[in-house]
């Protein structure tokens, strides 16, 4: 359990943020850059002190300003994953990723992380001969040895390319499902976010706009502004009930709701995320017949909302919220008002492999 | 090879500078660490005052220290009564001056060295359950060793060649502070004695070049094991 709840004057803008993360699982800071995400990690941390608040974490109190409590940094007990890696310079990698362990017996064991995180070819390299996402896996790794009650990553991604990044979400993926451990993420990254985050922390202006499960921030129109403005979209949580290798297609299913996706390499039972994109939504009246469209859900609209580009929102019940985005024109042809009935359809190949997100032993609490 | 006159000199200067490099080694890390990381009123005040012995004629130095540290000194008479120490017109004056003036430059040397490392390794050391005192003793002094060794070969250089203080200070008495410099100097003012001082001046150079060269090495070791991490 993490609580924030802090303010610092900060020149002319202020940071006010308060929200609570779960005990396990990954609580994801999001928000344009200059929102004052990273001040806010580094002051859980207590690189930087807030003028008031209090900061608590697993019922341990790090910063309350009312009772005059402030813990020194090396006394948090957080791991801090930088953005840019931070790997001491002088020191080979066995020696950066023993810096923060305690004694030979830490809680978190050291063959462990270096099995986990594949780091055993690189123990004796020196950091200036590792690329960006080996030395993003030794950071993580150094952190994770500090046996901490709480990983600190801020942006660990955002100074790879597309490939390296691809490489280091499974890793991170299983540092949340294998060691358990909360994890404060910030990023700027809309497919981050689908692919790790349970608790979905909004930051604009140095202040939380919203905190919620992400299933539940992406679907609301308010946020859009926030939430929308690359690539808006609803994100909806499923099983896996089967493979069809043959057709290629995989069927996920969750509370009455099945939806039809491209292949997926994932056992049976375990929990997928999937992103459905608002432009990839298309709206009926009538079911539509011999269509290559594979998914068609039923479903009742709730709320519509005009853009400033020409554009309608239409968010559609169909036993979870979808978020579809048609012109004005369709709008007012197929009139759509909340409580209309209407048919969703959603390619299936628009469902890639891009957004989805294991959610395989996940701990809830 | 070498006369008894020449070796006393030699022997005299080598630890002359040895124990004034010594002396101000941890001093010279104390002010660096002050004035690169640290904020307080007069602080200018004390960059300008460390730096005085660069500027002002080394005899105004020597004299300084003869006020100070004489027996009557303020300083001096302190050390006198309380420690039976005498520092005027011995060798421990000697080093002293040298100190003195060769501090300047090792504070200078440290000080750049220090200033570049980059503050967000502390910071990432703190997380990593770090105190202060740890993180300053395996991250920020092993990133600033080459500051710290630059600095050390120029004290020592010019507490090698240190003249003017000297011999205000502590005077020119053979076996206590006459270092080759000052030796150099009496055999120039001898009849006869230019082939000597022609010897002490090579010799001279020979332990200048000796030291450039050492550090030079160690240096070269240093950036190997820092970019090496090995």
């Amino acid at each position: 359990m993490i609580e924030v709840d802090i303010r610092r004057r900060l020149g002319d803008t202020c940071i006010d943020a308060a929200f609570t993360g779960a005990a396990g699982g990954i609580t994801a800071l999001f928000g344009r850059s200059g929102a004052g995400k990273t001040m806010i990690v580094n002051m859980l941390a207590g690189l930087e002190r807030p003028d008031s608040g209090r900061i608590a974490v697993d019922g341990v109190t790090l910063f309350d300003s009312g009772a005059g409590i402030e813990l020194a940094p090396e006394a948090r007990r957080l791991g801090y994953v930088f953005q840019e890696g931070r790997l001491f310079p002088h020191m080979n990698v066995r020696r950066n990723l023993a810096y923060g362990m305690k004694g030979k017996d830490g809680t978190v064991a050291f063959d462990q992380v270096v099995d986990l995180l594949d780091l055993r070819p690189l123990l004796d390299r020196a950091p200036r001969t590792l690329s960006g996402g080996e030395k993003q896996r030794v950071a993580i790794g150094r952190a994770l040895l500090a046996s901490p009650r709480l990983l600190l990553m801020d942006e660990p991604l955002a100074s790879l390319d597309g490939p390296r990044k691809a490489e280091i979400l499974p890793f991170i993926e299983r540092l949340r499902d294998e060691f358990a451990i909360p994890i404060v993420y910030v990023t700027h990254a809309m497919d981050e976010i689908v692919r790790l985050a349970d608790t979905l922390v909004i930051v604009s202006g140095g202040a939380v706009a919203a905190v919620g499960a992400v299933e539940e921030l992406m679907s609301r129109l308010d946020l859009r502004p926030l939430t929308g403005r690359y690539e808006a979209g609803s994100v909806l949580t499923l099983t896996v009930q089967g493979h069809d290798a043959d057709a290629a297609v995989s069927r996920l299913a969750q509370d009455g709701l099945a939806v039809t996706v491209p292949l997926l390499d994932a056992p049976v039972g375990e929990s997928i995320r999937i992103r459905i994109r608002a432009r990839d939504v298309s709206l009926a009246l009538r079911p539509p017949e011999d269509i290559s469209i594979l998914n068609v859900f039923a479903g009742t609209v709730t709320e519509v909302s005009d853009r400033k580009d020409g554009q309608v929102d239409v968010l559609v019940d169909i036993g979870a919220t979808l978020w579809a985005r048609v012109t004005r024109l369709a709008a007012q042809r197929l009139n759509l008002v909340p409580g209309q009935q209407v048919h969703a359809l959603v390619r299936a190949a628009a469902i890639d492999r891009g957004s989805l997100g294991r959610r395989g032993k996940r701990v809830d609490g | 090879m070498l006369t008894p006159l020449e070796i006393e000199a030699l022997g005299l200067s080598l630890k002359v500078a040895v124990a004034s490099v010594v002396f101000s080694l941890p001093l010279g890390l104390a002010a660096a660490w002050l004035l690169a990381r640290r904020a307080f009123p007069g602080k200018s005040l004390v960059d300008g005052i460390i730096h005085l012995p660069l500027v002002v004629p080394p005899v105004v130095v020597g004299y300084a220290l003869l006020v100070l540290f004489g027996r009557r000194g303020p300083v001096g008479a302190w050390l006198y009564d309380i420690f039976g120490v005498t520092i005027a017109f011995t060798w421990k004056g000697a080093a002293i001056a040298a100190a003195v003036m060769a501090f300047p430059l090792m504070v200078r040397a440290m000080r750049l060295s220090l200033e570049a490392v980059d503050r967000r390794l502390e910071s990432a050391a703190r997380t990593l359950g770090a105190g202060r005192i740890r993180a300053f003793l395996t991250i920020t002094l092993p990133l600033m060793a080459p500051g710290i060794l630059a600095g050390v070969v120029l004290a020592f250089a010019r507490a090698l060649g240190e003249f003017g203080a000297t011999i205000t200070f502590v005077s020119n008495i053979p076996g206590e502070t006459r270092t080759l410099p000052i030796a150099l100097y009496t055999l120039t003012q001898t009849p006869d004695g230019e082939a000597a001082a022609a010897r002490l001046a090579l010799i001279a150079v020979a332990l200048a070049l000796a030291a450039v060269i050492a550090s030079e090495w160690l240096a070269r070791r240093l950036a190997r094991r820092l970019g090496g991490g090995a």
